[in-house]
């Protein structure tokens, strides 16, 4: 266990290392001066030398790369142009929103989901099941933008529930920032809640014409338990897998639903970032998503060994 | 129902609803089981022995129900009651205390996720739970009745830790640890090798003398049924073609079915040489049944006269079949 953990440690160290190697070549392969082209087109000659300079540019390309991953290694992920900070301190800036915005939606997802998928699997082909899995391919299928702009428009601006967009301005209270989620954890609950429905659903309903729960029928006990103590945990690996990655994909930022309510989180850092051409940031936040993904990947398989004493790594 | 009788199914109708008609899977069904004795369900895969079992565990999937018929069963100092009409809640309460059942499939029919000493206490708590300390100790007593080697260290594994007879040992305390007055067992040995079938029906025939329960018998196997029913039913696609005390029916099979299963196994004595006969054909599919004996397609004594529905008739005392040729067959024999 402990040297699983450890070898999993190692494979997440090579990963990142990959991941730092992408992000280097990335910006060294696009064709002409890095400085330039982070600069832009109206920049001076002077410039681009200063910045050249101070990206460490003139050295030669392996120094540059070690000097590069050293750094993202001891935490330091460059400084980022358009705000002249450090990238590592821009990025934690915009962490909050996202986090608490991944972790609303993910059990604002979770309360529609789960019981809604077990409750479809125990009654496979009633009307309910089919107007769970229809409204799960709808709202899948609804862009979360126009959810978004809808909730906006009825919730936020006519009945004035919650704030539209924002969060609050620099100096708002905990409880405030919190408020200005409350739309877009449900949007993004609603978008994630399909995925995880079907699964829920199509994993209770393999388990459920399992052998042993009949014989748990058998045993003389109530639907309740046979279908919440007997068959949910035998499901709970293939839903635990999509959890994890529904909660991975959520802590990399949701783009879209940030930029409709404005949310200073990831996604609309990147977004900016992209079009400021703001390499550092974009590198910066290229290496702590993949980190993130390795890390989310690795905390699920280790959910597996709690649930199922079969599993061993 | 007279009074050494523990469960008499009378005229017993199952069916299957379908997306336009529905099909019955078993129909016209009617024995009796003594207390304290074996009856044996036999027939082959889709005869509807397995449906009757369940339909009398009121474990039938949900596009089965009971059509027709009574299940009437008497345990232990109670008053006889219909499972066919019990409610969900008063049925939930005889299975496992009253009736418990054990599985084709050990390998399958346990709980991977949970300890074998979980699973079978948990019958214990659903049934008047004794607490954690006593019933662990009774698991335990259970594990070594059923024979599993160092109980005390096998009572925190996990089933697939165990192998298949093992498993089905397991299976036999889980199913016997609340003393059931009626044991349902479906095939227990056909997933199981040759040595270790013996020693579960070996075991199975002490507990039910050390408890004095009765069992309900599925199989397919002849020879199992030889060792262990004291009555036979044969089910055909659904009916009971031919039923008799056991004696009696290996003494002289009378319906083309039962002569068909006998000679299609290999038995000592026989002269050698002689080949195995199998029965050709398969059980008709229950959308597609002959309009009278559902065995007629696969019987060489068969004529246009049994293009008619045939009635169980008793032969001999005791002794009932379903085929109108009964005479003449016994004599061509």
């Amino acid at each position: 266990m402990t040297r699983y953990i450890v070898q999993r440690m190692v494979g997440m160290l090579v990963v990142v290392l990959l991941v730092l190697t992408i992000a280097f070549v990335i910006v060294r392969l696009a064709p002409g001066d890095p400085a330039a082209l982070m600069l832009g087109p109206e920049a001076t000659p002077a410039e681009a030398a200063e910045l050249r300079e101070r990206l460490g540019l003139n050295e030669p390309i392996p120094i540059q790369y070690l000097s590069f991953v050293g750094n993202a290694l001891r935490g330091d992920l460059g400084t980022s142009i358009f705000f002249n900070q450090p990238v590592t301190r821009v990025l934690l800036a915009r962490a909050e929103p996202t986090v608490y915005l991944a972790l609303f939606s993910l059990i604002i997802a979770l309360i529609i989901a789960v019981p809604i998928g077990i409750y479809a699997a125990y009654r496979r082909g009633s009307w309910l099941d089919q107007t769970a899995i229809s409204t799960a391919m709808l709202a899948a299928s609804v862009p979360s933008f126009w959810t978004g702009l809808m909730f906006q428009r009825y919730l936020a601006t006519e009945l004035g529930w919650f704030p539209a967009a924002g969060y609050g301005g620099p100096d708002a209270d905990f409880w405030v920032r919190m408020g200005h989620l409350v739309l877009p954890s449900i949007v993004l609950g609603i978008v994630n809640s399909a995925l995880i429905l079907r699964f829920t659903r199509a994993s209770m309903l393999d388990v459920l014409g399992e052998d042993y729960v009949r014989t748990a029928r058998s045993k003389g006990m109530t639907e309740w338990r046979v279908v919440l103590r007997h068959a949910l945990k035998n499901a709970a690996i293939p839903i635990i897998t999509v959890i994890g990655l529904t909660f991975a994909l959520l802590v990399s930022g949701a783009v879209v639903t940030e930029r409709v309510f404005n949310i200073p989180g990831m996604g609309n850092l990147v977004v900016s970032a992209v079009l400021r051409r703001d390499y550092p940031v974009i590198q910066g936040t290229l290496i702590v998503v993949a980190t993130l993904y390795v890390f989310i990947n690795l905390l699920t398989d280790l959910l597996y060994l709690l649930v199922d004493k079969r599993v061993r790594y | 129902m007279s009074g050494d009788t523990i469960l008499k199914v009378s005229d017993l109708r199952v069916e299957f609803a379908g997306r336009r008609s529905s099909t019955a899977a078993v129909r016209d069904v009617s024995f009796s089981l003594g207390t304290g004795k074996t009856l044996a369900l036999v027939g082959e895969s889709g005869s509807g022995k397995s449906v009757t079992s369940l339909a009398i565990m009121g474990l039938l999937p949900r596009a089965g129900r009971i059509a027709r018929g009574t299940v009437r069963y008497r345990g232990r100092d109670r008053e006889a009651v219909d499972l066919a009409r019990l409610s969900e809640k008063a049925m939930r309460r005889m299975r496992g205390a009253e009736i418990a059942m054990i599985f084709q499939e050990p390998m399958s029919s346990l709980n991977p996720l949970f300890t074998i000493g979980d699973q079978i206490g948990e019958m214990l708590k659903l049934h008047g739970d004794p607490g954690p300390a006593e019933r662990r100790k009774r698991v335990l007593e259970m594990l070594e009745l059923v024979e599993i080697p160092a109980a005390a260290r096998r009572i925190d594994n996990y089933p697939h830790e165990l192998s298949g007879g093992m498993r089905q040992r397991v299976m036999i305390a889980l199913a016997m640890i609340c003393k059931p007055a009626l044991l349902i067992a479906d095939e227990p040995t056909t997933a199981l090798d040759v040595t270790i079938q013996a020693q579960i029906l070996d075991l199975m025939r002490r507990l039910q003398g050390e408890l004095g329960m009765s069992i309900l018998f599925i199989t397919h196997d002849m020879g199992v049924v030889a060792e262990m029913a004291d009555d036979v039913a044969v089910m055909y696609s659904g009916e009971i073609v031919e039923q008799s005390a056991t004696r009696p029916l290996f003494a002289r099979p009378s319906h083309p079915y039962t002569q068909g299963l006998l000679v299609s196994i290999p038995q000592p004595g026989r002269p050698e040489g002689e080949r195995l006969v199998p029965i050709p054909g398969t059980v008709p599919p229950p959308h597609s049944m002959p309009p009278g004996c559902a065995f007629s397609p696969r019987c060489r004594y068969a004529s246009q006269r049994c293009d008619v529905p045939v009635a169980l008739v008793e032969a001999r005392a005791g002794h009932m079949v379903r085929c109108i040729k009964t005479a003449e067959i016994a004599a061509h024999a």
